[in-house]
């Protein structure tokens, strides 16, 4: 099912010292097509969770709309949007077994949806394959692992058939290896069911691996909307060229005159045609080097770091914003530890300018 | 290692010696006269050891009494009270204007004064020569005849006893249980909510297993009070307890002690004995029963 989002805004009255409103969510529009995994990616604070509890009625809008397909939802109450949540902590009720906590769901329906104990107990038993935890069935949740709690929880949403599966931060709570298997498997799942899924991460690694279509936030602001590799490649303002990729893209104070960019005052590293005349933030992305004897950016180098794959070289710059310049090269390229300073020449599309004072993105090609 | 164990003895030495000689000897003592038959207070002597001091309190009429009232006490006011403090405490939960201030009052009757109290509810129910108190002219109002809540019929005086005892004892119970109520943590709510779950299904599959361990303290601390229970009854009926036919089985040990008709410390050691393996029967019972239904985190 498809899922928009229309000028949501969400303000919380007097949340701060002030006395002031704190908006959570502001003037937030999105479509999310049908079937994709979509990741809500933002840093703490910036509004992810709040828009995932309006989209599954926990938290009423304060302006906007929701719509699931061609329904408005917004007045709906959660049980009857047709959603599943699987809560950051899971929220598995602790008394309670595996199995008694899938099935508490659907002992809920009433009326004509009301199940028989077969039917229910078929359908317990269908979630519990689909996440493979069958084994598990009699045991209460602190006798589980923190995956194995988390596949619970997916099944639990899973078994009233949602037609939108949300998760609030799913690999937070687990350590690195299981949080690399259990993304693997969240992906497998919402493959296998086909269902529209939306998770909130503050990791964009993760948000990056798994995503179909990523959505950016910034202090309760939509930032940026797009598969992720586009976002990548392609952020449009500071922030989200900052928040993406790991290492981080190096952040530089230049100027941009005649044409050319300088991060000295003397050398030019890259032509840019089309730029007026100004004083830009500059942001290269680690893969962005090339280790160049006659290259024009001349760094003092610090270490070289052997990654197996590739080579990282990290070393300084003047202009460089961030502690050091890191560059990510081919393990086939040598570089002489021993030696002070190291010269690249730059790859122009992985070079990205931004203006100064708003962090917008500025385009020279 | 066993410097570390001689420190922590020595750690633990003052409480040890003090409970060893307030509780554990006391104790022990209680338990050698109750089987010293035909003791004297005076000359410190006693004729045999036997079960004649339980023989003689089991036959006596007071004792009985004073049983049937405890008993009486304890099925009405631990079940009612630990209920509606779990309805006002749920009451206070849920609403957020004022709730410090409900908290506050709800609280208010635990610090109060026994006694003070007493003669709160005296005024509202005895009847003088001047007037009937106010709740019989609340009864009068709606057409009913006076009653005498303090020197009258025993079901009266009963209600008043079971009354009061329950007004007493809910401040504590409300403190505790709302408590328990704030640390279920909000995500269950969430979970319950997006699932469709109607409240009354919330409370009883989620709320009410989670606060569990709480009630189940309650209702043993309930117990054991309620079985302990005498100040609340001499605050009522004053300390004429067997001609109020309000004694108590705490209240019955006392009287045998320093009572008018007291000086006698087998009975009353008997007596308490008895009162012991009931309460520790009843708690032995409790445990059995709240195995099934009580959750641990």
């Amino acid at each position: 099912m498809k899922v928009v989002l229309q000028n949501l805004t969400k303000k919380f009255p007097n949340r701060n010292k002030k006395g002031t409103d704190v908006i959570a969510v502001n003037d937030f529009s999105f479509e999310i097509p049908d079937g994709k995994l979509v990741g809500l990616l933002g840093p703490s604070g910036c509004g992810k969770s709040t828009t995932l509890f309006m989209i599954c009625g926990l938290e009423e809008p304060t302006e906007g709309n929701i719509f699931f397909g061609e329904d408005n939802v917004t007045e709906l109450p959660p049980e009857h949007r047709g959603v599943g949540v699987v809560f950051q902590n899971y929220a598995l009720y602790p008394h309670l077994t595996v199995r008694q906590n899938i099935i508490f769901p659907l002992q809920n329906l009433k009326g004509a949806d009301k199940l028989s104990k077969e039917e229910m107990n078929e359908r317990v038993l269908e979630a519990a394959k689909l996440v493979q935890i069958e084994e598990l069935m009699e045991r209460k949740p602190s006798e589980l692992s923190g995956g194995q709690q988390q596949r619970v929880a997916i099944a639990r949403a899973m078994v009233k058939m949602p037609m939108v599966l949300l998760l609030d931060e799913p690999l937070s709570n687990l350590d690195a290896r299981l949080r690399l298997q259990t993304r693997e498997e969240i992906r497998r799942i919402q493959k296998e069911t086909g269902i529209t899924t939306i998770f909130v991460t503050h990791d964009q690694e993760e948000a990056m691996s798994i995503s179909d279509v990523i959505v950016v936030m910034k202090s309760g602001e939509l930032q940026q909307i797009g598969k992720p590799q586009d976002i990548y490649d392609d952020p449009v303002n500071l922030f989200v060229a900052k928040f993406l990729g790991t290492p981080p893209i190096n952040i530089f104070q230049g100027k941009v005159k005649g044409g050319k960019l300088y991060l000295t005052e003397n050398t030019a590293v890259l032509d840019v045609p089309n730029v007026a005349d100004q004083d830009v933030t500059v942001g290269i992305r680690p893969e962005g080097f090339i280790p160049d004897e006659h290259g024009s950016l001349s760094c003092n180098l610090v270490r070289v770091e052997v990654m197996g794959r590739d080579i990282s070289v990290v070393s300084t710059h003047p202009a460089c914003e961030n502690p050091n310049v890191r560059s990510i090269i081919d393990a086939d390229i040598e570089i002489d530890p021993e030696s002070t300073t190291v010269c690249f020449s730059l790859k122009p599309h992985k070079v990205l300018l931004f203006d100064k004072e708003t962090g917008k993105r500025i385009y020279f090609t | 290692m066993s410097r570390n164990n001689s420190k922590s003895w020595l750690y633990l030495l003052p409480a040890i010696l003090f409970l060893g000689i307030f509780m554990v000897y006391p104790l022990i003592d209680v338990l050698i006269y109750s089987f010293e038959e035909g003791y004297n207070f005076a000359s410190q002597t006693f004729f045999d050891i036997g079960w004649y001091n339980f023989s003689y309190v089991l036959h006596d009429a007071y004792f009985l009494q004073a049983v049937k009232n405890t008993f009486l006490m304890v099925i009405i006011t631990v079940p009612l009270s630990t209920g509606i403090a779990l309805l006002i405490s749920v009451g206070i939960s849920s609403i957020k204007p004022l709730r410090n201030l409900f908290q506050t009052i709800y609280f208010l009757p635990y610090v109060t004064n026994t006694l003070a109290v007493g003669l709160v509810f005296m005024i509202l129910f005895k009847k003088t020569a001047y007037s009937d108190g106010l709740i019989n002219l609340l009864i009068n109002w709606f057409g009913g005849s006076s009653i005498d809540f303090i020197d009258g019929p025993y079901w009266a005086k009963m209600f008043v006893m079971c009354f009061y005892i329950i007004w007493v004892v809910m401040p504590f119970k409300i403190l505790l249980l709302t408590s328990a109520l704030s640390s279920v943590n909000q995500h269950y709510y969430n979970a319950a909510k997006v699932d469709g779950t109607s409240r009354l299904r919330t409370f009883t599959k989620i709320t009410l297993p989670m606060i569990s361990p709480t009630i189940f303290y309650l209702v043993i601390t309930g117990f054991i009070g309620a079985f302990k229970e005498y100040s609340n009854a001499v605050a009522l009926f004053g300390t004429n307890l067997n001609a109020a036919e309000m004694n108590t089985i705490v209240g019955y040990v006392y009287d045998m002690l320093y009572g008018d008709s007291g000086g006698y410390p087998s009975y009353a050691s008997a007596a308490a004995i008895i009162l012991f393996a009931i309460v520790l029967t009843i708690t032995c019972i409790n445990l059995l029963v709240s195995r099934k239904h009580t959750y641990y985190v």
